[in-house]
């Protein structure tokens, strides 16, 4: 591990003011995923600004009925929140799948927004890797990719996000507000992180300097219910092979509300626009579930060895919204 | 001095247990000697080559660092026994993480650092590191891991299988297993007034003292070492490791305490591993499952450092009766780290190929799982032909059926559901080898009546101190509270490493030897005893070296349930039993444990456990407890340990076999043959992740 300096500043100005003068430098929230990263050498820091406790730590209701989440509120504590378990229940669901019990307490809401992929190139620095070293390959393409992408790949990175969390806030229809130099600015969920493209080294759209201060969510559509599916290797503390957040509502046996995103498919948490195309306003039945999973899944492109992940996200997507039918839709 | 004797079998406390849950005990990193310096090892970043130039000159400069040591300027060593140990003596890379230089810096923060900014230069060469089962490169050794020979023909086994109505002809794939014993490999070693000590995370630390003395060619009676809690092993610690040659070289060279750790990610690398297997099985049964041949063989890897063989064949020689057999081990030397022990080594492999293939024949029979290993019990142990001392895999298959209620299954796969999960059951037998190592032990009784036992024994977390204690108080006649036990060094009398399942009885016959004969002595004292005591020891180095005349196995049965989510292909244990023939048994709640680690370690071979090797870079992918499955507790559900009082006179003088294996053995196989059970699919490698079990479902 490099030598680094170590903040704690007062307010979110000071936090964004030192980081935007100090190239290099890296927001410390619960430390579970940068720390580990700084022990491996992937970061080098020169300057570790810890804002774990900025005053951003309630969940507060919004006028609009949804709900304002600090960004460091911790993990455990947002899942427990009462208002999160009554109105989003996707969102507590996934965050209790993430991790372990030890990490999620220690994790806050911004750092999980900013968990870097567990692709095993990018974690060793002894190896090629597009996200980590510009330029210098993809190892993963051809090597150890059973876990990584099937969607939105590029030829210069397969690499997944890891989170539940944000799996379930892009089906929620978020909003991630930053603080920066030029002022402050909401970001959708769905846009802040990016498909990798040939600068994958760019896990998201934050600017230079900008902290997540909060995550806005909107009150709950009208008959909705929800749910979070994660399939895994082992049943506790691992990472997802598929997930899906579902959201869904109906009305006199159609589709009157649905947000549907899969988890560990692809570089970003990814939303199923066209799974809703074909589920929006359809007969909320078997048929028209299978229809719009095969809608989303068509663009698919598996790697060698991870193509059963295209076949676990069918299933579990078109598992997720039978089951969320049979509960919106009990009489139908 | 109060309380009562008790039987030997009582459910005695851990001795230690509060010392370790309170975090009193301290293990082989938390000694820290003034003065100390901490180590941290640079691994080879190539899968095979040689350092043309290590440069330190940056690391040397940092805050802290204080030496770096290379294969240019490490000292020379002895040439080990164990081609492992010749670390930094050359600059031959034979594999990824093979350690070519050691950093020593004022903190562990400074050494790492100082690691980071060592600069190696490689020469590389084409490198091969994927095992297949019909590699160019695979030879039969002359033995086995365990001196078992490579090969064993008995009868015609060609001939009886062609003969043979009913065959059963599959290849079971393994990758490898990683061990991963929650303290990793740690050495502190002090070198001071021409004297080493080295506290170290080992299974037995005679072996490490005798060859650290051989290894830095110094008297034996100038190394201490020291291994007084271990925080498990599961075989990688029981092999001397690099981490205690590394810091007894480092304090030497220094002259300053020296502590280095080896960090899980290096795990893989550097302390061994379970090989993969390639295994086929052959079987040919008449209609009624009584089998006439029986071939095993196996083909496995090793590295280009030392011969490993994982004996995976042999227990198809103690199983079953089989007139015609064929049982025969393949290797071949890849570039990769150094396979060696891991729980069961041999067994827990060949036992989940052998009793998948059982399953596979029962089913192709319609016959059910459990008859059909009561049809196949032999007399005597098929390839000796020697008399069993005691076997009771029968009492344990009707047992564990009974306990389980195994009948109640309807034998048709995917016969069972529940919501979106498929039940199944599956059943397997387990076995594990007899083992008696050579022991020496010393016994002294004090005037006040209490009694002081030396052995050097491991506690790897097993309870050793605590049935050793209780091993002493029988033999004396006195409540197991009046008797000290030291272990954990070697100034103490020599034994053996903790492994094969044999050091309660290695330690223990000496244990009892040494007590029994000081009861001898104190019985010749009418009055108080001499103020300094009495002493008497015990060595059965020649004891252990007899051949006993019988084939002495302890045998087991393993019945499983499992849940698989129709959706996901996700397989959960909901319910496993073990019932145990395993002699007598000495303590009942460490034994307990001993079993329930093993099925638990089951599990995770079964259904988490998986290592890629990487073709391009020749190292394990997995090498951190996030990506490298054990089980967590969600996935150990209703685990049931059972045994059968088990009285044989031809064991040693407490009656016992060893138990720290055979809970692994079976397991994965009882999990898998209820996975075919509950799909109808008959997967045939591990783990069975959701990967290999969707392309089976509806």
């Amino acid at each position: 591990m490099k030598p680094f300096a170590y903040l704690r500043p007062a307010s979110v100005a000071e936090a964004v003011r030192v980081s935007a003068a100090t190239p290099g430098a890296r927001f410390l929230g619960g430390g579970t995923n940068l720390v580990d990263l700084m022990k491996l050498g992937v970061e080098t820091p020169g300057l570790v600004i810890d804002v774990s406790r900025l005053p951003l730590d309630r969940v507060t209701r919004t006028d609009d009925g949804g709900l304002r989440i600090g960004a460091t509120v911790r993990n455990s504590d947002l899942a427990a929140h009462p208002d999160v378990r009554a109105d989003h229940p996707a969102l507590s669901q996934a965050l209790l799948a993430g991790a372990s019990g030890q990490l999620r307490n220690t994790a806050t809401t911004g750092g999980n927004l900013l968990q870097r992929t567990r692709c095993p190139y990018f974690q060793d620095i002894t190896k090629p890797c597009n996200k980590r070293d510009p330029g210098s390959g993809c190892p993963a393409r051809e090597g150890a990719h059973r876990d990584l992408a099937v969607l939105g790949h590029s030829p210069h990175c397969v690499a997944t996000n890891p989170s539940d969390m944000a799996v379930a806030l892009a089906a929620l229809d978020a909003t991630v507000l930053l603080h920066g130099p030029e002022g402050e600015r909401a970001v959708p969920v769905t846009d802040f992180h990016r498909l990798p493209g040939d600068n994958p080294d760019q896990d998201t759209v934050i600017r230079p300097g900008e902290l997540i201060t909060e995550v806005v969510l909107p009150p709950p559509p009208d008959g909705a219910v929800s749910l979070y599916r994660k399939a895994r290797d082992r049943a506790s503390y691992a990472f997802a092979l598929a997930s899906v957040a579902a959201v869904l509502a109906v009305r006199d046996g159609r589709v009157a509300h649905v947000s549907l995103a899969f988890g560990a498919l692809a570089h970003r948490p990814w939303r199923a626009r066209a799974a809703e195309d074909v589920l929006r306003g359809a007969t909320a039945d078997r048929e028209t579930f299978a229809r719009a999973v095969e809608a989303e899944l068509e663009a698919a492109r598996p790697l060698r060895d991870n193509g059963f992940k295209v076949d676990l996200a069918r299933r579990t997507a078109f598992g997720a919204l039978t089951e969320l039918a049979s509960r919106a839709a009990p009489n139908d | 001095m109060s309380h009562a004797p008790q039987p030997l079998g009582a459910p005695v406390v851990r001795r230690e247990g509060r010392e370790k849950v309170t975090g009193a005990a301290r293990y082989a990193a938390e000694h820290a000697p003034p003065g100390c310096l901490y180590g941290w090892i640079v691994p080879a970043a190539v899968p095979k080559g040689r350092v043309t130039a290590v440069r330190t000159a940056e690391a040397l400069a940092l805050p802290g660092v204080h030496t770096v040591l290379t294969p240019d300027n490490a000292p020379r060593l002895e040439e080990p026994d164990d081609p492992v140990l010749a670390v930094l003596q050359n600059d031959r890379v034979p594999h990824r993480g093979w350690p070519v230089a050691l950093v020593l810096a004022e903190s562990l923060e400074a050494a790492r650092e100082g690691a980071d900014a060592v600069e190696v230069e490689y020469g590389t060469t084409d490198h091969d590191v994927v095992l297949t089962g019909d590699h160019p490169g695979l030879y039969t050794p002359e033995k086995a891991n365990g001196g078992y020979p490579a090969v064993r023909e008995r009868g015609d086994f060609d001939g009886a299988f062609a003969a043979a109505p009913v065959h059963i002809d599959a290849t079971y794939t393994l990758g490898g297993l990683h061990n991963h014993p929650m303290e990793p490999h740690a050495s502190t070693a002090v070198w001071a007034d021409g004297h080493l000590t080295v506290h170290d995370s080992s299974q037995g630390s005679t072996v490490v003292c005798e060859s650290l003395a051989q290894i830095l060619g110094i008297d034996r009676d100038r190394i201490t070492v020291v291994s007084e809690h271990v925080g498990g092993g599961f075989g990688s610690k029981g092999t001397p490791r690099p981490q205690a040659v590394l810091a007894a070289m480092a304090t030497r060279h220094t002259g300053r305490p020296v502590q280095l750790s080896v960090p899980r990610r290096f795990m893989p690398a550097l302390v061994g591993h379970r090989a993969p297997t390639v295994q086929r099985v052959r079987i040919g049964a008449d209609r009624d499952g009584v089998i006439s041949a029986l071939a095993h063989e196996i083909a496995t890897h090793t590295s280009t450092v030392k011969e490993f063989v994982e004996q995976a064949a042999v227990p198809a020689r103690v199983m079953y009766s089989s007139p015609h057999s064929r049982t025969v081990h393949r290797v071949v030397p890849l570039d990769v780290p150094s396979p060696s022990w891991m729980r069961a080594p041999g067994e827990a492999s060949g036992m989940y190929a052998l009793e998948s293939a059982m399953d596979e024949l029962a089913c192709a029979l319609g016959l059910d799982p459990v008859e059909l290993r009561l049809r196949n019990e032999p007399a005597d142990e098929p390839d000796s032909g020697r008399p069993f001392s005691s076997r009771n895999l029968t009492a344990c298959l009707d047992e564990g059926a009974r306990r389980f209620g195994w009948y109640d299954r309807d034998p048709a796969p995917a016969s069972r559901q529940e919501g979106p999960w498929l039940l199944g059951t599956g059943v397997a037998s387990a076995t594990y080898p007899v083992l008696l190592s050579p022991s020496a032990a010393r016994a002294h009784a004090a005037p006040d009546g209490s009694y002081r036992i030396g052995v050097n024994a491991t506690d790897i977390g097993t309870g050793a101190r605590t049935v050793l204690a209780q091993i002493a108080a029988s033999a004396l006649g006195t409540a197991q509270e009046n008797v000290r036990i030291d272990i954990g060094s070697s100034d103490l009398p020599r034994g053996s490493v903790a492994g094969g399942s044999s050091g309660t009885a290695s330690w223990g016959t000496a244990v009892h030897r040494a007590a029994t004969a000081l009861a001898g002595r104190l019985a010749a004292y009418d009055g108080p005893l001499p103020a300094e005591g009495v002493t008497a020891t015990a060595d059965t180095t020649q004891e252990a070296a007899q051949k006993s005349p019988y084939a002495r196995h302890a045998f087991g049965a393993h019945f499983a349930e499992v849940a698989v989510d129709s959706v996901t292909g996700e397989v959960r244990v909901r319910r496993l039993l073990g019932v145990y023939a395993a002699g007598r048994v000495l303590n009942s709640r460490t034994a307990r444990s001993q079993f329930l680690g093993g099925m638990v370690m089951g599990i995770g071979m079964a259904l988490t456990e998986g290592s890629t090797m990487d073709p391009a870079y020749g190292d394990f992918t997995e090498r951190d407890l996030a990506s490298y499955h054990v089980p967590s507790c969600a996935d150990v559900p209703d685990v049931q340990v059972h045994w059968i009082d088990e009285e044989d006179p031809h064991l040693n003088p407490m009656g016992s076999k060893g138990l720290g294996e055979i809970g692994i053995v079976g397991t994965a196989a009882a999990i898998g043959n209820a996975v075919r059970h509950a799909t109808g699919a008959r997967l045939r490698s591990l783990p069975l992740t959701p990967d290999k079990v969707l392309p089976y479902l509806p």
